[in-house]
């Protein structure tokens, strides 16, 4: 049903069906472009805005921008690998992120990102905010310190008829993401455990549950992310 | 309580869509949204009540717990502050006995910030209980608050006299003033209802867009993309379901000539928006209105139904078969990011206004995901000109990139504030010996969003090939301090606007602000300066317009009056913490009465 579409992605031709997400399409490729809002699966919403990249020398979000015949696009750049190191330094300072401490480490994709992008301090100060861990619900803990809003959950988890569990408060940098209270309460253990697997860092968290794997097996313990798409 | 909200829920069929309708009712009827009714509310709109809270708590004007019987909201813009706001403000706390941020124990005042409120040439200016305010001084706040205390309302409370022109009118009754400096040639050419459309369906509607292709005309809200193009992309849409959009959110601070527009010619713009819907075979056009100009409702809506009338909306209108087009007035409530034509949308589909990834652009995939133009007030007033006069007559005025005129928000320090209707191509230096302003310092052109330029640029020439502009200048005197009063402000309003969807505009102007007030402090260093520049740059990645732009008030003053950042630093190192350790115990030692040794 869908065409093939030539585009070339930092020098290398690539090939793709017309109209498919750049992320993924790129992916199909070889090609890793940084994401961190976008899951597979769920309508992208480009709020993290790491996979910026220059579509025929404008910036644009891979997650959000479909494919076309001919495009030029820029991503392995010193200029979009600096700001998109800045990004993650946003996301850690404008948080309280202490990893070691980290239910999620390992298997934590902003940490990961830090790692592969090489975040050593960051630039800005830290902004320290005074978030609560709201425990309040039956099958999971909201970790607002750790929460990056990049609205995986809103998009992701919803009941039967289309009501997210999730949603934003507030606007600007008092922005929270946070849950709906009668909802929850009827939230299933599947339902939870979905919640905590959407989320890329441990900001949703399923009650009385550490972890299944020790440090040294997790996801990006022992190769960077985005090596299984570049290695494959 | 239930029942009334229950009932204006009804009356907007239940239908989510409406949210702002719904919730702008209640708190009109009940003055705030009682948090113990929002699980009812999402229930009968068959949304999760974190899915209702989430658009609450996105708008301004939008309260849930009561706010005062009278609720102020004074301007904060820069303007504001350069005509003595904070004398203003002193004395509503003084004589009301409540600080800004609250409301007084007896719940009779409440005292609370806004950003811009479209009146920067009649500042300081407030909004009270929905009705404006205007030119306050702290003799008119004490007579104010007196009132407030006897219990007048507030229409009641006038002693100056309406502000002219249609102010006046029995459906109006404000103080604003409309200082109509310049009459153009295009706007205030004489004008009878439903010329242009009567001349429009004489055409074939793709002539119609042709015409204004022709004419060159440019959106007049800002970002100033070609008005006919965006009327053809619409048309070649393979959905027939169409809508008109009217952007009258006009929330950059300075501006406000959308507001004059729509107090003295609605009519014409209704009009442009029923040849844009006859253009591309719309049936319904929705005016997307900020909650400031809440004072213009009844008159607009009279407007609307005195067109009906005339048989300029509605059915069959303008004696044409089967031309259909009606207009509704949807209003927003406080949110300046609302004015992006996407957030727009989103707003006027009860929901949170965050702007929407594009492609796809709101011609392909806009209001309820039907095609959709978006066009500023401005623009399409001028529509209806172009097509009864041609667009050779309009061509013929202005320069060869910049066809016809501008309306211009002009204030700041200058004799002559006001709205001015000019041919593009003029210079700065020109538009500045029009309005009396001397010994400037600074012009911000095109309000926060745009760029402060000095006196070396004054030669520089509005229009799209230098200067293009939604039309805000602010001009500043020699004596002003441009980083603390005007950068600090405009860096203070993108935070306050943000929507907070992106992480760089979530983040970065926060950060660039703690930098600021850094160098403000005396503890800057060269590096901080370069710093602010570079840090600016992620800005570039966000979604929006507004993050793009959230750096241009740090970026432009540095790069036309780096001097005086040069000024604040200190020469003699090269770094600084900015950590003031006296500062940071004082606190402590006043409260366990010690001082300090360091
Ligand atoms: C943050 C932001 C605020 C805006 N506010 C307004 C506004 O208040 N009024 C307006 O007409 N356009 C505003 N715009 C521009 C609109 O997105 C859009 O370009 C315009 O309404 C199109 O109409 P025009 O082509 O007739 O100018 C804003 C844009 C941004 C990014
Ligand atoms: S969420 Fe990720 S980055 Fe944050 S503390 Fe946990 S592991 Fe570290
Ligand atoms: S809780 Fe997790 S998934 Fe949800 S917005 Fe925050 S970081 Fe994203
Ligand atoms: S740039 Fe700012 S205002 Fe625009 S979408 Fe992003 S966060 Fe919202
Ligand atoms: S992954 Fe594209 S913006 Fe977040």
């Amino acid at each position: 049903m869908s065409n093939k579409v030539k585009f070339v992605i930092d020098g290398k031709e690539c090939q793709s069906d017309e109209g498919k997400y750049l992320v993924e399409a790129a992916k199909d490729n070889g090609v890793y472009i940084p994401t961190l809002c976008n899951y597979e699966g769920l309508k992208p919403k480009g709020s993290c805005r790491i996979c910026t990249v220059k579509i025929n020398g404008r910036l644009a979000t891979a997650c959000t921008s479909p494919v076309h015949e001919g495009m030029k696009i820029e991503n392995y750049t010193a200029e979009l690998n600096e700001v998109r190191k800045e990004i993650i330094e946003l996301l850690f300072v404008s948080g309280n992120h202490f990893c070691p401490a980290c239910e999620k480490s390992g298997n934590c994709e902003l940490q990961a990102l830090g790692y592969r992008y090489e975040m050593m301090a960051p630039r800005f100060p830290f902004a320290f905010p005074i978030r609560e861990v709201d425990a309040s619900y039956p099958r999971i803990i909201k970790e607002q310190n750790r929460c990056i809003l990049c609205k995986r959950c809103m998009r992701g988890i919803k009941d039967e008829d289309g009501k997210s569990y999730f949603a934003y408060k507030n606007r600007g940098k008092d922005s929270l993401v946070v849950a709906d209270r009668k909802l929850m309460s009827a939230m299933s253990p599947d339902k939870a455990k979905e919640a905590m697997e959407i989320c890329p860092v441990g900001s949703i968290l399923v009650r009385e549950k550490g972890w299944d794997e020790p440090i040294g097996t997790r996801k990006y313990d022992n190769a960077p992310i985005g090596s299984e798409i570049e290695n494959k | 309580m239930k029942t009334t909200v229950n009932k204006i829920i009804k009356k907007y069929k239940n239908d989510r869509y409406r949210l702002m309708d719904i919730l702008l009712d209640i708190q009109e009827e009940l003055g705030y949204i009682p948090e113990d009714l929002n699980q009812m509310i999402a229930d009968e709109l068959s949304i999760s009540k974190v899915e209702l809270d989430e658009t609450i708590s996105f708008y301004h004007f939008l309260t849930q717990k009561p706010l005062g019987e009278y609720t102020v909201y004074l301007n904060n813009s820069v303007t504001a502050g350069m005509m003595f706001r904070e004398d203003v403000k002193k004395t509503f706390e003084e004589q009301s006995g409540v600080l800004f941020g609250n409301v007084s124990s007896d719940g009779l005042i409440g005292l609370f910030d806004t950003s811009c409120i479209g009146m920067s040439d009649q500042e300081p200016a407030a909004i009270i209980n929905n009705v404006m305010f205007t030119n306050l001084t702290p003799f008119r706040v004490k007579e104010i608050v007196a009132d407030m205390k006897e219990g007048k309302p507030v229409e009641e409370m006038h002693k100056q006299n309406f502000g002219g022109g249609k102010n006046s009118s029995d459906l109006i009754q404000a103080v604003v003033k409309n200082n109509i400096r310049r009459k153009g040639p295009v706007l205030w050419d004489p004008y009878e209802p439903g010329e242009g459309l009567r001349k429009s369906i004489t055409m074939e509607p793709g002539d119609v867009i042709e015409e204004i292709k022709n004419s060159h005309l440019r959106g007049r809200g800002g970002a100033g993309f070609p008005t006919g193009l965006k009327w053809e992309f619409c048309n070649k849409s393979r959905e027939k379901e169409r809508y008109i959009f009217c952007n009258a959110d006009e929330g950059e601070p300075g501006t406000f000539k959308d507001r004059v527009i729509l107090t003295e010619m609605p009519k014409m713009v209704f009009e442009g928006m029923a040849i844009a819907g006859y253009a591309v075979g719309a049936k319904s056009g929705v005016v997307y209105i900020r909650y400031e100009y809440l004072y213009l409702r009844k008159y607009l809506e009279n407007t609307l139904s005195e067109l009906r009338k005339a048989k300029l909306l509605g059915r069959n209108i303008a004696g044409k078969n089967g031309f259909d087009f009606d207009i509704r007035i949807q209003y927003g409530a406080g949110a300046y990011i609302c004015g992006e034509e996407s957030a727009l949308l989103e707003s006027a589909e009860g929901k949170r206004g965050e702007p929407r990834d594009r492609p796809p652009f709101p011609v392909e995939k806009g209001f309820k995901g039907k095609p959709t133009i978006i066009n500023n007030v401005e623009t399409l007033a001028k529509v209806v000109k172009i097509i009864k006069k041609g667009s050779t007559w309009f061509t013929n005025l202005g320069t060869q990139e910049s066809a016809g005129t501008k309306l211009l928000s002009i204030s700041g320090d200058c004799r002559f504030p006001g709205v001015y209707e000019i041919e593009w191509g003029h210079s700065i230096y020109d538009i500045l010996e029009m309005v009396g302003a001397t010994d400037v310092q600074a012009v911000q052109v095109g309000g926060p969003s745009g760029i402060l330029i000095n006196p070396n640029q004054l030669p520089r020439k509005l229009g799209y090939e230098d200067l293009g502009t939604g039309g805000s200048l602010i001009i500043f005197h020699e004596s002003r301090n441009l980083i603390r009063e005007v950068v600090m402000n405009f860096t203070e309003f993108f935070i306050e606007e943000s929507c907070g969807s992106c992480s760089t505009c979530r983040n970065t102007p926060f950060i660039l602000k703690q930098k600021l007030e850094k160098i403000l402090d005396g503890h800057g260093v060269v590096q901080d300066i370069d710093d602010l520049v570079e840090w600016s740059k992620n800005l570039k990645f966000s979604r929006c317009g507004l993050g793009h732009t959230a750096g241009n008030p740090i970026i432009t003053s540095i790069q036309n009056f780096r001097h005086l950042y040069e000024k604040l630093v200190q020469r003699d190192r090269d770094y600084d913490t900015g950590f003031n350790l006296a500062e940071s115990v004082k606190e402590s030692c006043e409260a366990s009465n010690r001082s300090t040794v360091v």
